[in-house]
């Protein structure tokens, strides 16, 4: 009995943790709505290019973070204030550093991160150039009748043994 | 050893350059964010003192001294791990260490200091996240090292022990405190 209640006991505790840590509600983009359409899409679609910086996979606009919902109302008001897209990035940047952004700005510190991948790129088509290139050079060394059969034989051989 | 063996190792060569650089890359955790604000002002606030909510507090606080601004909330482990180590930190090095109520509530947070002690000298609260984005706050504990002039020096991203705090913030806390005098 007192083992059930233990049991039973552990099992509410654990239930209602649960339900505790669910939020109450989910955050919708519902509530940012602008007088007119073009600027609820811009604010979708500059939300969507920030980055969530506690999921870190998941955009500000889809995040259902405590701290993205305070950005997205921070986005927002400076939108209301008639702040444009740049000096929105601006501001978050400035506080968070490009780590908000999604595609990082070209910069010295960001330039292997931009031009890496097509030095490498370029790196493998050289050698790949230059390997084709000494292919061509050496001619195709053609077997003769009698090594051809030899070959056959060969392998037929080796055939045998793994069977 | 002739050419061609060497020319043979060169793939290997290139093969372990990439896996220590790779090998580097696990050890780094993307979840520190360096913080644009390092060697900048801190930034203005004004918020109300977690104690007494009569009571603004402003930037004013941090100059004079090298402080610890130490961003806490009641629901966040972590930082109840730390606690004590502010404590003994605020204790035996006589740091001022400023608290930064996060996203809480009044009661909670009064109940926490009261219950594990206050390591703080003055607790700001910010429950909305007003000065918390300008501070680029994005998580509990955060803990910036700010020098008497009012200059963000550091920002140490999770909780502190002692290790951390002998290793990482005690020099810097030094660092700070000879510069001044």
């Amino acid at each position: 009995m007192k083992r059930l209640s233990t049991t039973t006991i552990l099992a509410a505790l654990t239930l209602s943790s649960v339900l505790m840590t669910t939020p109450a509600r989910s955050f919708t983009l519902e509530e940012f709505t602008f007088e007119d359409p073009a600027s609820t899409q811009e604010f979708r679609d500059l939300t969507s290019k920030l980055r969530c910086l506690v999921c870190q996979n998941e955009s500000l606009a889809g995040s259902q973070a405590g701290v993205a919902q305070d950005l997205r109302k921070e986005v927002y008001r400076l939108m209301q204030e008639g702040k444009s897209r740049e000096e929105v990035i601006d501001f978050l940047v400035a506080r968070y550093g490009d780590f908000v952004l999604y595609e990082p700005p070209l910069k010295p510190s960001t330039l292997v991160l931009w031009f890496g991948p097509f030095l490498f790129v370029g790196f493998g088509a050289y050698l790949l150039a230059r390997t084709l290139q000494r292919k061509k050079a050496e001619p195709e060394q053609d077997l003769s009748e009698a090594e051809r059969a030899r070959l056959q034989q060969l392998l037929a051989k080796t055939g045998d043994q793994h069977d | 050893m002739n050419t061609s063996a060497k020319r043979a190792l060169i793939p290997l060569g290139i093969f372990l350059a990439l896996a220590a650089l790779l090998f580097y890359g696990l050890q780094l955790d993307p979840r520190k964010i360096p913080s644009p604000l390092i060697d900048k002002p801190a930034p203005e606030f004004s918020l109300s003192d977690l104690k007494d909510p009569n009571q603004t507090l402003t930037r004013d606080i941090l100059i004079g001294q090298v402080s610890l601004v130490n961003v806490w909330a009641s629901w966040c482990p972590s930082c109840r791990q730390e606690h004590s180590e502010l404590m003994r930190i605020a204790r035996e090095y006589g740091v001022q260490v400023i608290g930064f109520n996060w996203k809480d509530t009044r009661p909670e947070a009064l109940q926490m200091l009261q219950r594990y002690g206050d390591p703080y000298t003055v607790s700001l609260y910010d429950p909305d996240n007003q000065a918390g984005i300008d501070w680029g706050v994005y998580g509990a504990p955060e803990t910036f090292i700010v020098d008497a002039e009012g200059i963000i020096r550091h920002k140490r991203v999770g909780p502190i022990d002692a290790q951390v705090w002998a290793e990482e913030i005690q020099p810097i806390v030094e660092q700070y405190r000879k510069g001044k005098s």
